[in-house]
């Protein structure tokens, strides 16, 4: 692989205190223009990891390196511009409850962008289409189904066309085809604008769909027990666990 | 000439063909950065006279996204609605896909994002007075269920839950005691400082006792003590429960059986109840202390004649009645807490109104209730 890495993760040990380490140890690299799925059972650390990944927690040790700069080493500028480059989904959705789903898309927008309102408007219009709300521009977060607030919270990280994009279990609570829709998406916006993506998941279906490399994570190891491209971990892999998270799934 | 060109942004090459059609070349970047740039420069562009054609070169574009894409849509929209020719040019194959994914043959420019319709002043009028009806309505309702869930746990005290009751007595009552001190001891010996002024004149400087210890006791003590309560812990009551009715814990609470009244207002009722009167005589010993010590120090009382002076005219009844007046206070402050937590639809703003709409709709009962009770009391002699 020549692709140059854009998040470099090295020794890090990841949790919310010394007495709940969470992973110890964890080093692995995520490609420019990949995407790359997070795995692992309920519990085994993958949203703590997204979140350290983003530097909402600071590593216990290790660094956390995105586009040459380490996270949470660097002075309050350089953590703006990696920010900026950075659009997250989390796995509730995290919309602002008193703003329309229009406003939630065009917060990011208006903030960082200096397009005339009416462009704007139609821009939002399209992003929200992109992940099939039209007609939603106007509702409450409190107003639209579970599903459908995990998708406006996906417009709105893809709001601003990031470089590398961040996703906590994006299918989590939707229906077949919405949910190959959305595999659909990713991989358009992976090919055609070059985003990375960092997505944590637990649907097979998904994994093999868009996936161009896994890391598996377990919590009786706090680390990974495997990596690589998903076909061959699923023919391949000698790891019990692994085997098992392939073959248990495939087999219902 | 020269001004047009100078709004142009750089990146947009101009050039005019003889049956005056227009090809505009576009270089470098369309993203997010230049996207606001680059639609100001095409309406600049088209400002100037709508050519019968314009075709846009793509072919030195280096990335295009959605935000790209929005600056065609600017330019094809102007030249549609003048009938004119749209043409795109070297498009390369990843640029179509691109325009593909973002529906760019679909995407309208004029979409404008349907503002929900303002009311005029009726149909404002109207709905706050249905509002009113349905909250008047609820509210019944709502003691109705209070009432239903306080025989329960009278006649089975086992149902009550013990521990959150003892805890919500210490949020409520312990936690409260350094406040209520403060303000009476406060209140007290500005009351005495008050009356001080004028009774002096009249050689009456003893009966400052009696004016604190009967204002302190019948009135402001247990008035001022609800308030308190009401702004600490109502408060509280109603964003605690809004918060779970928000996240759906109560609905769980419901369909795990349990009736959300009893479990989630009886604590709070059975401990405000039995907390807020002591917290009133508490109040009221420390607004009679803070009237000795302006006696003692300012009116060289000694503290023996001032509190001789201060029992001689306080009875039992007034304390009784204080008592009673606060155990009723305690349980609209709690009814109308639990009220307006359970009234939350939809987020975490309408958490913050259901706090404020509990304190204000407290206050306006305490003192409501304060009126009735001064007029029963003119009456029972
Ligand atoms: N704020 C916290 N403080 C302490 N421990 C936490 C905290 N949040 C999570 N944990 C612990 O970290 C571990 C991993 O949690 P995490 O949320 O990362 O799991 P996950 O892999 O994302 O699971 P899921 O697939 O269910 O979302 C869990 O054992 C959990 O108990
Ligand atoms: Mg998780």
């Amino acid at each position: 692989m020549t692709r140059n890495a854009i998040i470099k993760v090295r020794n890090l040990t990841a949790g919310y205190g010394e007495d709940a380490v969470i992973l110890h140890d964890v080093s692995f690299d995520v490609h420019e223009g990949e995407i790359f799925v997070i795995l692992g059972g309920s519990g085994c650390g993958k949203s703590t990891l997204l979140k350290h990944l983003i530097g909402l927690i600071p590593p216990m040790t290790g660094e956390v390196i995105i586009d040459g700069d380490d996270i949470s080493r660097c002075n309050e500028e350089t953590f703006h511009r990696i920010l900026q480059k950075i659009g997250i989904s989390y796995q509730g959705g995290a919309l602002f409850g008193s703003m329309t789903l229009a406003e939630n898309v065009g917060l990011p927008i208006g903030e960082y962008t200096d397009l005339p309102p009416d462009s704007m408007a139609a821009l939002i219009k399209m992003k929200l289409g992109l992940v099939q709300l039209d007609g939603f521009e106007n509702h409450l977060p409190s107003e639209i189904s579970g599903g459908m607030q995990k998708r406006a919270g996906l417009a709105r990280a893809m709001a601003l066309n990031p470089k590398i994009l961040f996703f906590d279990e994006p299918s989590a609570g939707l229906d077949p085809v919405t949910s190959a829709g959305l595999d659909n998406l990713i991989i358009q916006l992976n090919r055609n604008l070059g985003t990375t993506m960092v997505i944590v998941t637990h649907e097979l279906a998904s994994i093999f769909a868009v996936a161009h490399r896994v890391i598996m994570l377990d919590k009786r190891v706090k680390g990974i027990i495997a990596e690589g491209d998903p076909e061959y971990l699923r023919e391949h892999s000698q790891n019990r666990f692994v085997k098992q998270f392939f073959n248990r799934r495939a087999e219902a | 000439m020269k001004n047009r060109k100078n709004m142009l942004p750089s990146s947009f090459q101009v050039e005019r063909r003889d049956d005056g059609g227009v090809i505009l070349a576009i270089q470098g970047r369309m993203d997010a950065d230049r996207a606001g740039d680059m639609i100001r420069g095409a309406r600049a562009l088209l400002a100037q006279g709508v050519p019968p054609s314009l075709t846009v070169d793509l072919g030195e574009v280096s990335y295009m996204d959605d935000f790209g894409s929005l600056v065609l849509l600017e330019l094809r929209e102007e030249m549609e609605s003048s009938k004119g020719g749209f043409y795109l040019k070297n498009a390369s194959e990843n640029i179509q896909r691109v325009l593909t994914v973002f529906q760019f043959d679909k995407a309208r420019r004029d979409v404008v994002l349907a503002k929900k319709p303002k009311p005029n002043v009726f149909e404002r009028l109207g709905g706050a007075a249905i509002d009113q009806a349905n909250d008047m309505r609820y509210m019944v309702s709502f003691l109705g269920s209070v009432c239903l869930a306080l025989v329960h746990v009278i006649l089975q005290p086992r149902s009550l839950r013990r521990e959150e009751t003892l805890l919500t007595m210490q949020k409520t009552g312990f936690d409260a005691l350094p406040i209520v001190g403060l303000i009476s001891m406060l209140l007290g010996m500005i009351l005495a400082f008050m009356s001080s002024v004028q009774l002096k004149q009249f050689g009456a400087d003893i009966y400052v006792a009696s004016l604190v210890a009967v204002a302190m006791v019948r009135e402001l003590g247990p008035v001022m003590t609800a308030i308190i309560v009401a702004g600490r812990s109502g408060s509280a009551f109603a964003a605690e429960i809004g918060t779970m009715k928000v996240s759906e814990e109560v609905d769980a609470l419901f369909t795990m059986g349990f009736d959300p009244t009893r479990f989630l207002v009886m604590p709070k009722l059975i401990a405000a109840t039995v907390m807020v009167p002591l917290l009133t005589m508490f109040s009221d010993l420390f607004s009679i202390a803070g009237g000795m010590l302006v006696g003692v120090f300012m009116l060289d009382l000694t503290p023996s004649a001032y509190m001789n002076e201060t029992i001689r005219f306080l009875e039992l009844r007034d304390i009784v009645w204080s008592f009673v007046k606060s155990g009723v206070f305690a349980m609209l402050i709690v009814w109308v807490g639990c009220l307006r937590g359970f009234q939350v639809r939809g987020g975490a703003d309408s958490v913050g109104q259901a706090a404020t709409s509990a304190v204000v709709s407290s206050l306006f009962l305490i003192i409501l209730a304060d009126s009735i009770f001064a007029v029963i009391r003119v009456y029972w002699g």
